[in-house]
């Protein structure tokens, strides 16, 4: 992609600052959908439940897999390949593996008898993890294609290239802001649903 | 993405774009279509803009056929629309399809894609001096999700259950449960569909314009020397960024109920005497239709200042241009916007005031209604005092920003009325209501929108420009025919004429005002056919338009979009990016008709020993 940019004003590079901005959007969807539940709460007829443990584990999970990506980045930034797409990996696997133990939550939610069709306590929680989990998808989409890209085998030179390419490393970078992100943002809903729960 | 060859490097603080050239290959597709020029997507919004609001306006001509002539029947209509309009008279579900459509239309896709989608991506990388938006990849994909968002669009006009009919507030239950109304089956779905992609569009364009804004002046331009267009669109930018991602969350949960028998929305329905069932065979309860109500004027009240700021952008720009004189306090003006930026959050539920609330919670969004009105009296004030004692020129564009002036005054008191909940109470949903939002915001951003065609016409269309006479008759027959459409209708909402009503034969109360009804429609017929003078005068002058003075700066202004060639490439200007030295009002100062921002104090020195003036 070439990008038609020069003489910045600031010092923040336009794309980071795009993705700040989008993330401020974000934030915003889910403030929308959280306090409508604290509005919908309010009015009465709200069926209480307890959430399923599983949520905590989901909860280490996502932030464990922000360390990995962590780790990748800074692989990255030190030239070592290997480990970078190892950690890159891992970091797959963690996302995958939160979004398992999302859907067994909402599983044993559904045998405890709280279900989407029914009081809109429940509801709320599904689409709410449901909208968050769909946001983390995108991220392991993103961490797929960067994960792709690090195993091509070409000439050294080119591979040198690559790896010091500041598209790449800005990548690397802005993935990692959001992934942040997705975790600190299911870490506001979960503490929101242990309280208002 | 590799389609233009203007590599320039990204980094930080260099300026290595002098030795890049601009003509490169361009086939069709690159150029007209698939564009990444800012300039090019800004044509782009525009004339969808402007195809949608033929549609959006054709619709409102239809529903007054049907308000001003009850008794009429036109064969036209049924060979127009079939089904719809059988023996010649529109159906009531079809009335309904146009009044939601028609506000769909016009509020999302023509006054806010068609004037902020054209004039920040015009006017952003031209007035700040940049080669084009932060991300232009994003940017041409924003058109492309609008475009996507109108042929969802278009398609549920042609299903055979018709489009969404719920009105474009789309309050549930009514836009629910398919049952209640025949618009409300896959039209609404549609509708869902298309808000979504327009969300997905405006976030797109949003995010570029303030990242642009912020990140992409050229040297000199600081915050406080970009003109008012620039403020005014920034802001704009940053109302939706923060607004529309709630329609959005209010957009999921009616898409759940609707589809997977969830209750956000609903409680306790009753259809034809039987309880209303989700799949499990369960009564469906526990919902809040107010619920949707907060979500959507929680975006739909700042949609409004999303509409109506770059009008106001735009018309302070051609007020200060055309008086020659500095525009009348730029820093109050700054603030204002800035005022209505934050407030605009904090009012939302005045549309609400009948739903119920405690009266304790909507004092205080009147509070915060009336509080607003001083920013928006501010900026009128300051625009009054811009034309008081200027060497006015009253090009077309002057025109329709002193129409701009005027219908925001007419529509804004009226604003007053409305905000305050012991009188809204009474006036609510009556044509009092129609009256004030589509004078304050609907003709007075279409102003707006006219202003800025005539006026920049000459940057958007390789330096033509329209023709005067014909813009002229323009205004004066849409100005005053406006005012004939929607004066009256104070007067029919006062009596507490409703809206949203098919016809009042069966009301005595209401069928008194036939005669009235019979002017209103009259006018807005003759409006509607004046518009053509516009479009004639719009597509003629792409092509055949006189082109503007060698001076390239036809109403001898300051900012930096004159500084750029007749035709300018991909990247803006030719060499260098020229560097700002003042704030962008400096008429008529130390003998100089006009100095333009890019010229600095030691080349005015010199021009004044040559005593070569700009005038």
């Amino acid at each position: 992609m070439s990008t038609l940019t020069q003489n910045y004003y600031s010092n923040i590079h336009p794309k980071r600052f795009v993705l700040w901005l989008f993330l401020g959007s974000i934030v915003m969807l889910f403030a929308g959908l959280t306090s409508a539940y604290i509005v919908r709460r309010g009015q009465g007829n709200w069926v209480e439940y307890i959430l399923p443990d599983i949520f905590w584990a989901s909860t280490v999970l996502i932030l464990l897999s922000s360390i990995t990506l962590h780790m990748a980045y800074v692989f990255h930034r030190d030239h070592k390949a290997k480990k970078y797409r190892m950690a890159l990996g891992a970091t797959v696997a963690l996302g995958l593996a939160f979004v398992a133990a999302q859907y067994s939550g909402w599983m044993q939610l559904t045998d405890l008898g709280v279900r989407l069709q029914g009081n809109p306590s429940g509801a709320f929680l599904y689409v709410i993890s449901g909208v968050h989990a769909a946001h983390l998808l995108g991220g392991v989409a993103l961490l797929l294609i960067f994960f792709f890209k690090s195993i091509r085998r070409k000439e050294p030179v080119k591979r040198l290239m690559e790896e010091i390419d500041p598209e790449r490393t800005l990548g690397v970078e802005l993935l990692l802001t959001y992934w942040h992100f997705v975790g600190l943002l299911w870490l506001y809903l979960f503490i929101f649903f242990l309280y208002f729960g | 993405m590799a389609s233009t060859d203007i590599h320039l490097h990204d980094q930080l603080g260099h300026d290595h774009h002098d030795d890049h050239h601009h003509d490169h290959h361009e086939t069709f597709l690159t150029k007209y279509i698939f564009s990444q020029d800012h300039k090019m997507i800004a044509r782009q919004f525009l004339i969808t803009g402007i195809l949608w609001a033929f549609i959006g306006v054709l619709f409102s001509v239809l529903f007054r056929l049907q308000l001003g002539w009850p008794n009429e029947t036109f064969p036209i209509l049924e060979t127009l629309l079939g089904a719809w309009a059988e023996g010649g008279k529109l159906s009531p579900q079809f009335y309904y399809a146009l009044v939601t459509m028609h506000g769909t239309i016009m509020v999302f896709f023509v006054l806010t894609a068609g004037l902020s989608g054209t004039f920040s991506n015009l006017l952003i990388p031209l007035q700040i001096g940049a080669r084009d938006m932060a991300s232009p990849f994003i940017n041409m994909l924003s058109y492309w999700f609008f475009l996507l968002a109108g042929i969802i669009m278009a398609i549920s006009l042609f299903i055979q259950t018709g489009p969404a009919a719920g009105g474009w507030t789309a309050y549930p239950p009514l836009s629910a449960l398919g049952q209640s109304n025949l618009g409300s089956q896959l039209g609404m779905t549609l509708w869902l569909l298309s808000m979504t992609m327009f969300v997905v569009s405006s976030l797109m364009g949003g995010l570029n314009y303030i990242a642009t804004v912020l990140n992409m002046r050229t040297k000199g331009m600081t915050m406080f020397r970009m003109p008012l267009t620039i403020w005014a669109f920034f802001f704009t930018a940053v109302l939706g960024v923060l607004s529309f991602p709630v329609l959005l969350s209010g957009c999921i949960l009616l898409m759940f109920d609707r589809s997977l028998g969830t209750s956000f929305y609903l409680s306790d329905i009753y259809i034809g005497g039987e309880v209303l069932t989700n799949g499990a065979g369960q009564m469906i309860e526990g919902g809040s239709a107010i619920l949707f109500q907060h979500l959507f004027w929680f975006l739909g009240h700042p949609e409004v200042y999303i509409v109506i700021l770059p009008a106001m952008g735009m018309v302070s720009e051609v007020l200060a241009t055309n008086s020659r004189k500095p525009i009348f306090g730029y820093h109050a003006m700054v603030y204002s916007i800035m005022a209505i930026t934050i407030i605009a959050f904090l009012v939302w539920a005045h549309h609400m005031f009948i739903s119920g609330m405690n009266p304790f919670v909507g004092s205080i969004f009147v509070f915060f209604t009336l509080l607003i009105a001083i920013p928006s009296a501010i900026k009128v004030f300051n625009w009054i005092t811009t034309l008081w004692r200027g060497s006015i020129r009253f090009t077309t564009a002057t025109l329709f920003s002193i129409g701009f002036v005027s219908l925001f005054i007419s529509g804004g008191l009226t604003g007053l009325f409305l905000g305050n909940a012991a009188l809204d109470i009474p006036l609510h949903d009556t044509y009092f209501v129609i009256a004030h939002f589509h004078i304050v915001m609907g003709l007075a951003a279409g102003f707006g929108l006219f202003a800025g065609v005539y006026h920049w016409y000459p940057k958007l269309f390789n330096g033509r420009m329209m023709n005067e006479s014909l813009g002229v008759m323009h205004f004066w027959i849409t100005f005053i025919g406006s005012y004939f459409i929607f004066w009256p209708m104070h007067y029919l909402g006062m009596t507490g004429v409703p809206r949203r009503y098919y016809e009042f034969s069966q009301f005595e109360t209401f069928n008194k005002y036939d005669d009235l009804n019979m002017l209103i429609s009259t006018a807005a017929i003759l409006v509607f056919f004046a518009q053509f003078l516009f479009v004639i005068n719009f597509f003629y002058s792409i092509t055949k338009g006189k082109r503007m003075p060698a001076s390239l700066n036809p109403w001898q202004g300051t900012t930096m979009e004159w500084t750029t060639p007749m035709e300018p490439g991909h990247g803006n200007w030719v060499g260098k990016i020229p560097e700002v030295y003042r704030w962008p009002y400096d008429y008529e100062v130390d003998g100089h008709g006009f100095i333009p921002q890019t010229v600095s104090d030691e080349q005015l020195k010199q021009l004044s020993k040559t005593n070569v003036h700009h005038s």
